[in-house]
């Protein structure tokens, strides 16, 4: 509870600094049309059109938030048929809109699952690689010397230039849909993983390795019953980075592949100057990405306190 | 006092030297050490810091390799006597896994050796019960002070049922008062279970307090300069510490140490 009024404070100042952003970014083709139309154009009317503007440079904060409600749950996202029957909307057709927006490839909600399922994919495929190779680096010293330049060097190439490619590669072995996205995201994914696990396998210090050496454990014991648990707040911070880098992969996978997603409806959103669909699609990511980051967090909490290590 | 020349030699070193190789060149940790440990014994091994006392107790534990001269723990290879368990070892940190319970970390050395399930709460009650933390079972180690900690540490390397107790400076990190009682403690166990035990400090009244033997060692190059035979009666409280016969064995031990540093 200490913690909201800080929080609702910040909120507060940054959607009154949108607000204002709003008046000059959205001015100019206001009292380009006045003139046009050869009348004067008052300043408070000129303050109230910025506001509501169809295609508006910057959207104002209340467009995008009305903007995230229809290509939702509203009448276009949903339906013209469901949009009817559900109208005047009651707590049960607003059920009835969420399940079928589950389904319209109009609402978010559907592309937003869309995105969600390579996203996941590809996190859990980037988490198992990444664990595997700081494994391999932990105990291979050749592995320790020659893949830690590589996998840094993978993370120099902007994902936008690999990602085609990687597309078109996969689809020429006959692979497509879910997967080539579910590699993207693994690609990004895999790497704070990758330092996480590192780090965290080899912090057991010299005198708990001496310890296990006194009771002469084999090196699979000094793996599950020491460096593996004390690996785990490594890992969990990894996966906070790893889920949400998993999701930006996604975003950008779809972006060449058209069929369907997040990514989809913000491209498709520029192609057509539709700024508030993509402020949208924009919000709707942050808040998958807030809610992923959210979950994986709440399993770090129970997990370490399970594990005696947050008191 | 105990006799313990007729006992079995339990550690014997015959000219032991163990030297590092360092970017400053060698480092001479141990030179032409002699030494017998018989079994029962309490020995001790003082000297000022990088005299080699460390070296040594690591060197019988396996945890460091001599470079010349013989070492028999057993009448075994240092190795041989690790992986037959002829040791439990007691470092300066406690150690304790914060994942697991009390319980739990005693049982963990249980677990690595495979230990049966019932075998491993039959061993960690008793020897919990042994360092008197019977009840602290199911805490977790940060919900116990630094001296119960130890207590812990200690419980885990008795817990397999080892001869030989190894004790790294067990209770250097605790303070004055604390330290008084667990050493009260530790003859009481060291009577109750008769092991033999190597014990590593700094402080010359603890080494004369539990000691049947101290080993006065010196720096530059790692070597013995005195072993004194112990005096003092087996059973000792603490006001021993005042008696003459304390105050001399002490004296002895500093002079050792003095020695020790004049040579340099």
């Amino acid at each position: 509870m200490s913690r909201s009024l800080p929080v609702l404070t910040v909120t507060a100042v940054l959607i009154a600094l949108w607000y204002l952003a709003v008046i000059p970014m959205n001015a100019t083709w206001e009292y380009d049309q006045a003139r046009r139309a050869g009348s004067e154009l008052p300043f408070a009317e000129m303050v109230a059109r910025t506001m509501a503007q169809e295609r508006p440079v910057l959207p104002a904060p209340h467009q995008v938030v009305i903007g995230l409600y229809e290509q939702t749950v509203g009448c276009d996202a949903v339906g013209r048929r469901m949009c009817r029957e559900t109208t005047p909307l009651t707590v049960q057709g607003f059920g009835q809109r969420v399940a079928a927006a589950f389904t319209s490839n109009r609402s978010l909600i559907y592309h937003a699952g869309v995105t969600l399922s390579a996203t996941m994919l590809g996190f859990l495929i980037g988490t198992g690689g990444g664990i595997l190779l700081a494994i391999g680096i932990v105990y291979n010293r050749a592995m320790d010397a020659s893949v830690m330049p590589w996998a840094i060097a993978s993370q120099t190439i902007p994902i936008i230039a690999l990602a085609p490619m990687i597309i078109v590669v996969l689809n020429s072995v006959g692979i497509s849909g879910l997967v080539p996205k579910a590699i993207i995201a693994a690609y990004l994914s895999f790497f704070p993983v990758v330092v996480g696990m590192v780090k965290g396998l080899r912090s057991p210090d010299a005198m708990q390795m001496d310890q296990m050496k006194t009771w002469s454990a084999t090196g699979g014991q000094v793996f599950a019953r020491l460096r593996l648990p004390m690996s785990m707040p490594y890992l969990f911070a990894s996966l906070k980075i790893g889920i949400a880098a998993a999701l930006v992969g996604t975003i950008v996978g779809e972006l060449p592949i058209q069929q369907g997603g997040l990514g989809v409806r913000l491209l498709s959103g520029s192609y057509y100057g539709q700024t508030i669909q993509i402020w949208a699609a924009l919000f709707a990511a942050a808040i998958l990405a807030a809610a992923l980051v959210g979950i994986v967090g709440l399993i770090e909490r129970r997990v370490l306190a399970r594990m005696g290590m947050k008191r | 006092m105990l006799d313990v020349t007729a006992e079995a030699a339990v550690i014997e070193a015959r000219g032991l030297n163990l030297t590092f190789h360092t970017n400053d060149g060698p480092v001479h940790a141990l030179k032409d050490v002699d030494l017998t440990i018989r079994k029962g014994e309490f020995v001790s091994f003082i000297g000022p810091s990088g005299c080699g006392k460390t070296t040594l107790l690591r060197a019988i534990a396996d945890l460091e390799h001599p470079t010349g001269g013989s070492l028999t723990v057993n009448g075994m290879s240092p190795e041989a006597a690790r992986k037959a368990r002829a040791y439990g070892y007691v470092f300066q940190a406690a150690g304790l896994y914060p994942w697991r319970t009390i319980e739990g970390n005693v049982r963990l050395p249980l677990q690595i050796m495979g230990y049966s399930r019932a075998e491993q709460a039959e061993r960690a009650r008793k020897v919990l019960e042994l360092v008197e933390l019977s009840g602290f079972e199911r805490k977790f180690p940060w919900q116990l002070s630094g001296g119960m900690q130890q207590r812990a540490s200690i419980a885990r390397a008795l817990a397999f049922d080892a001869d030989i107790l190894l004790m790294d400076e067990p209770f250097g990190a605790l303070d004055e008062i604390v330290r008084d009682r667990l050493n009260e403690e530790l003859l009481k166990l060291w009577a109750r279970t008769g092991k033999t035990i190597g014990f590593v400090t700094h402080s010359i009244p603890e080494a004369v307090y539990l000691s049947t033997k101290i080993v006065v060692m010196s720096p530059r190059p790692g070597r013995i300069t005195d072993v004194i035979d112990s005096t003092l009666p087996a059973g000792r409280p603490l006001e021993i510490r005042d008696s003459p016969e304390f105050i001399a064995i002490a004296h002895r031990v500093r002079e050792g140490l003095r020695a020790g540093y004049d040579d340099n």
